[in-house]
Order: structure tokens, then C-alpha cells, then sequence
């Protein structure tokens, strides 16, 4: 049985303005150890998935519909108290900003032992100390004894990073979900902590989701690639199948846009316009603005299709 | 550490000598003291000696500089009416406005923060919006009219709380003795009601923005309970900005008691400066205004070392 499996996943905002489908039926599955992408532009409502996976929408957000089997049990029939023990412990998250994610007045070893203490009260102190010890030398943070006492600004952005993963990785969580864990980083950076991440993911046998707009980051790590728009998954299979054969038009569009060494262009491809704003969706086929191969038959939401193992929503692929 | 504290003191002497020199210019201008203290009948000889006595007859720069070799001996002058020493006179007035100010910035804090506390974490809920109701009056609502209208109420319809003064003192202060309780009530909640409206309405602002922050969200996607957050991870980044208010708003308590303390003739600094002023007492005046700006000064000393402690981003 799968370590997680989403089913019709369905987030929403109630907002003055009408209803924001930011997650609209979304489904999919993760054995234990396997990594997954999640691709797609600002607002096609990835980290809103990872949210929903821990519980951790705000009002006037809400989980209308859908289930996320976790280890056979739904999170989301879950109390607020059960969810507590789930997050950090068994499914944690890394988030996008390391600049932002570390409370600027409490220092790093408060942080990070609070972690292993919530969930497990019967470990010492000097035990959680430890753990933190052990784990930061882990993720490559060196002093990790004088970094303890640090404050989040004492630390640059690539160690804030580390402490951040280092915190996530504490519990041994069965589930990690990573929020564009690099995007806030420099480019030299970047390379190092996917490295990390897949290494320590395949060290404790976690099962890990990525979500990212850089398509070229989930190319390098992931085993399989749900790609999103607009709130749902149009495109989702094995990588090689995505990333070397792509079907769906947005999906060739995304990697299209990424440069290639071999390639002398002059300009680098764009796809056209921008995503629709989730209040006001076209009828049919959200890309088919978009598209260059969008017709009438296009008016209408393509079903979902399952050629090969791969599951895409779009009229055109046959 | 060293080189930041003596700078801050000569800061300090720096501002305490120019609001010096600006307080005695204005009372020097204000007008002749001498004509208020002696009788009506009194003749032109007798103005000119008791000016001489006074040192009044000098120039106005004769005067300030005789005032500044006297301070540096320790001597801010003798009241022009009294005849003491102006900072003794000054001091023992101060227990009384000291003591108005301590309590109710305390009891604005006690109060304030947790309301505040509870009203941002439900912004919509019934609970909050009574507080946001009352705490909008609180802070519109002028100080004199708060005081009267407590005295139209418990004192004159219900005549339950006494309306003036200080009533029995013990250890400098009339909060031990049940006498005193009774009299510091009323100038207690005039002064705090705006107080613990601020103080309440600032902490519900800053909690809501940090509670909004990344780390607070990390904070829950790792299972710390939720009253660990609110109450220690973010009321710790909301403490703050808090505290400089604070620290801003009690120098104003005690150097602005002055309206709660004509209403209810409390025998404290605020209403001996409305009588120095009157009776153009300069030396009072001066050395009121010196005791004032020193606890400014020193309050916002307090606040840069407690800053130290919450927020290691400043610390030296």
C-alpha cells in the first residue's frame, strides 16, 4: 500500500470576492522512499497542497473535499490534536524562505530541541541536545556545538537552510514535504542542499514532495511529476515520462523554457499570457488561452485520460 | 558596553542642560514673581529689596549663569515661595506621583496584554469585538471627562469612593492601607483606562502581524501546541515594539498626571508645577522639569537594556 495517496483533493478560499479553488480535485500517490514534483507557476496552488497535507490551512481557507490517506489512515477526518502529533513527527515540511522561517528571538537550539520535546516528553534535555548535535553535523553545519546558541541572524541564508532541514529531519519523518526549498537561495547553494535533501531522504527512507516552479530541479531528483495549473494536476506520470517525452502543451511549454548548452537561440522560449486568476477561469480547458493547439472542442474541461501509466487531462493527446 | 553608557550619559547631561536652559529663559520671560508674592500695599522699596534678595535685578544671562554654578554644586535654588530647597520640594511630592503612574501602567500592562492576546487570535469573535469596543472608547475618551464622570458616579450618586486627595500614607505609598486603596482607585482608572487601551489595541496589532509570520507557520508544521506559540513564540516578537511604548507612555504618565491630579487634588508633582507655574516659582519649575526629563532619560536607558534582553538582533 502507498505511503500517502490523495484523493480528490479539494482546498478553497472563501474570500469577499467568491470562492478561490486553489487545490480543485487534485489526486495522486507516494510510495515509501519515492520522491514526487510537484511543478507549476506562482499560484497553481502547490504549497497549498503540501499545506493541506498537514493540516495547516488558514481560515478562510478549508479542506472542502477529499481524502489524504496517510500510513491507511485519512488526516483529513483528523482532530486539530491528532494533526499535532502527526506534524514534525511523522510528516514535516521545509519551507521556502530560510531567511523567514526561523523565529528571529529565540535561538537556534530552542527551535530545534523543541521539536524532538513536544513529540516525545519522556526524552532529557541532554538527549535532545544531542539529537541536535548529531543532526546539524548531518546536514553539514559546522560548530553545530556554538551554533546551538546562535540566533537565526547570525547564521547566512544556505546554514539558516541546513537548520531548517536539520528540523524537519529531527523525528525521522516517514513524509517530507519541501517547499521550493531552494528557491531563495544562491545558485551555488542550490546544488548542495538537493544533493543533501536526496541523500538524507534515501538515508532515512523518507518519502519526500518537492514542490518547485524549476522544472530543471525536479528533473535531477524526482521519480515521479505531478504537474499543476490553475489549481489541478494536468499532467502527472513517471519523470522520464515527463521530462523526455512530455505531452500536455503546458508541460511541453515549461520545458521548452528551460536554456540548453547545445542550443544557440537568441531568445529563450516563453509561453504566452499568464495564468488565469483563479476567480475568473475560462470555460473549459483552463490553458486553452494559452495554447496553440486549443480548438472549440477545447470549451469543454478535458477528461482524464491514462495512456501508459501516465494520467493527463487534454482533447489534443491521444 | 562602557564606551555605550558613557555616551549615553553625556547624551543625557546634554539634554537635561538645554531643556534647562530653555525652561529658565521662558519662566525669566513669564514675568515678575516678586509682584505676586508681596501684598498689594507694598512700596516701591520694598519690591526693589526683595528683587535684590532674589537676585531678580540681575541680567538674564547674570542669573542663568549663577543657576549653573549652583546646579553644579548640587543646588537647583530655593522656591521663591516657600523658601526650601526647590528639588526637595520637588521630591517629597514625587512618592505620590510616582505611585499614580507605577500602578496603573502596571495595571494597564496586566490587563492590556492578555486582552490584547485574546482578541487577536479570534479577531471576528463576539469576545474580541466587546474588547475592540471598549478599548476604542477607552482611547477616545479625554482624561478630565473620565475623572469627572467617575466622581459624578461613585462619589457624588453613590458616595462610595472618596473624591480628593491621598488619603492615609504608609511607606510612601497608600496602596497598604484600605483608606488609601479607596482614594487611589479613581485617579488609578482615569490614568489607565487610555493607557491599557493603547497598550491592549498595540498588542493585538503586533501579535496578529507576527502571528502571520513564516515562523510561526514552521512553528506549527513541526507540532508545537498552539499555546506554546502564541504565548511564547510570538508574544516574545511582539514584546518588542511594546515595550518602547511602554516605556514612552509611562515618562508621559508621570510627567502628565497633572490633569488627574487637579481633579482629584492629589497632592503629587503634577498639581505643585500648576502652582509653580502660577505663582511663577522658576526654581520649582526647573527642577521639576529637570526630575522629569531624568526619568525620561533614564526610562529610555531601562528600555535599551531591556530591549537587550529580547531581542538579540541588538544586542551590543
Amino acid at each position: 500500500m502507498a505511503l500517502l495517496e490523495v484523493n480528490n483533493l479539494n482546498t478553497h478560499f472563501f474570500t469577499r470576492n467568491g470562492v478561490i479553488k486553489a487545490v480543485d480535485g487534485i489526486s495522486f500517490s507516494l510510495e515509501e522512499g519515492e520522491i514526487l514534483g510537484i511543478v507549476g507557476e506562482s499560484g497553481a496552488g502547490k504549497s497549498i497542497t503540501g499545506f493541506s497535507m498537514l493540516g495547516l490551512i488558514d481560515k478562510p481557507g478549508k479542506i472542502v473535499e477529499g481524502e489524504i490517506i496517510f500510513n491507511g489512515e485519512d488526516l483529513v477526518k483528523k482532530s486539530e490534536e491528532e494533526l499535532q502529533k502527526i506534524r514534525g513527527n511523522e510528516i514535516a515540511m521545509i519551507f521556502q524562505d530560510p531567511q523567514t522561517s526561523l523565529n528571529p528571538v529565540i535561538n537556534i537550539g530552542h527551535q530545534l530541541m523543541e521539536t524532538i520535546l513536544y513529540h516525545n516528553p519522556s526524552v532529557s534535555k541532554k538527549d535532545a541536545y544531542n539529537a541536535c548535535i548529531d543532526i546539524l553535523k548531518l546536514v553539514g553545519l559546522p560548530a553545530a556545538d556554538k551554533r546551538m546558541k546562535s540566533y537565526p541572524h547570525q547564521l547566512s541564508g544556505g546554514m539558516k537552510q541546513r537548520v531548517v532541514i536539520a528540523m524537519a529531519l529531527l523525528n525521522n519523518p516517514k513524509l517530507l514535504i519541501a517547499d521550493e526549498p531552494t528557491t531563495a537561495l544562491d545558485v551555488t547553494i542550490q546544488a548542495q542542499i538537493l544533493y543533501l535533501m536526496k541523500k538524507l531522504s534515501s538515508n532515512f527512507n523518507s518519502s519526500l514532495i518537492l514542490i518547485t516552479h524549476d522544472i530543471a530541479v525536479v528533473s535531477q531528483l524526482c521519480d515521479k511529476i505531478a504537474v499543476m495549473y490553475a489549481g489541478r494536476i494536468v499532467e502527472y506520470g513517471k519523470k522520464e515520462d515527463i521530462i523526455f517525452n512530455p505531452q500536455h502543451p503546458y508541460t511541453k511549454g515549461l520545458i521548452e523554457c528551460l536554456p540548453k548548452l547545445d542550443d544557440d537561440k537568441e531568445r529563450l522560449y516563453q509561453i504566452p499570457g499568464i495564468m488565469p486568476s483563479l476567480l475568473s477561469l475560462p470555460k473549459g480547458c483552463y490553458f486553452k488561452d494559452r495554447c496553440e493547439y486549443a480548438d472549440g472542442e477545447c470549451d469543454v474541461y478535458p477528461p482524464e485520460q491514462e495512456i501508459n501509466g501516465r494520467r493527463i487531462f487534454c482533447h489534443k493527446v491521444k | 558596553m562602557t564606551k555605550y553608557i558613557l555616551n549615553r550619559l553625556f547624551h543625557s547631561a546634554l539634554v537635561m542642560f538645554t531643556i534647562s536652559f530653555i525652561v529658565f529663559f521662558i519662566m525669566f520671560k513669564a514675568g515678575d514673581p516678586v509682584e505676586l508674592m508681596l501684598p498689594p500695599d507694598a512700596t516701591q522699596q520694598e519690591v526693589i529689596e526683595m528683587r535684590a534678595t532674589l537676585g531678580l535685578d540681575k541680567s538674564f544671562l547674570v542669573q542663568y549663569q549663577k543657576f549653573l554654578v549652583n546646579v553644579s554644586k548640587g543646588n537647583l535654588g530655593n522656591s521663591f515661595i516657600y523658601g526650601q530647597p526647590a528639588l526637595d520640594i520637588v521630591f517629597e511630592r514625587m512618592p505620590a506621583t510616582m505611585e499614580l503612574a507605577i500602578i496603573s501602567m502596571l495595571l494597564s500592562i496586566i490587563i492590556g496584554i492578555p486582552l490584547g492576546i485574546i482578541s487577536s487570535i479570534k479577531p471576528n469573535s463576539i469576545l474580541s469585538r466587546i474588547i475592540m469596543f471598549f478599548s476604542l472608547t477607552g482611547i477616545s475618551v479625554p482624561v478630565f471627562w473620565t475623572g469627572m464622570i467617575l466622581v459624578l458616579i461613585f462619589s457624588v450618586i453613590l458616595g462610595v469612593l472618596p473624591s480628593s486627595g491621598r488619603g492615609e500614607v504608609y511607606l510612601f505609598t497608600s496602596a497598604f492601607t484600605v483608606d488609601g486603596i479607596k482614594h487611589l482607585i479613581m485617579p488609578v482608572l482615569t490614568l489607565s483606562i487610555f493607557q491599557l487601551a493603547l497598550i491592549l489595541r498595540l498588542t493585538r496589532t503586533g501579535m496578529m502581524e507576527v502571528l502571520m509570520q513564516d515562523y510561526i507557520k514552521l512553528a506549527a508544521a513541526k507540532g508545537v501546541p498552539r499555546k506554546v506559540i502564541v504565548y511564547y513564540h510570538a508574544l516574545k516578537n511582539t514584546l518588542i515594539p511594546l515595550i518602547t511604548v511602554i516605556g514612552i507612555q509611562f515618562g508621559q504618565l508621570v510627567a502628565f498626571t497633572i490633569v488627574t491630579e487637579t481633579i482629584f487634588a492629589w497632592p503629587g508633582t503634577g498639581k505643585l508645577i500648576i502652582d509653580s507655574i502660577q505663582n511663577l516659582d522658576r526654581p520649582i519649575v526647573v527642577a521639576y522639569l529637570l526630575v522629569i526629563s531624568f526619568i525620561f532619560v533614564a526610562i529610555n536607558f531601562i528600555v535599551d537594556v531591556l530591549y537587550t534582553f529580547v531581542d538579540p538582533r541588538v544586542r551590543v
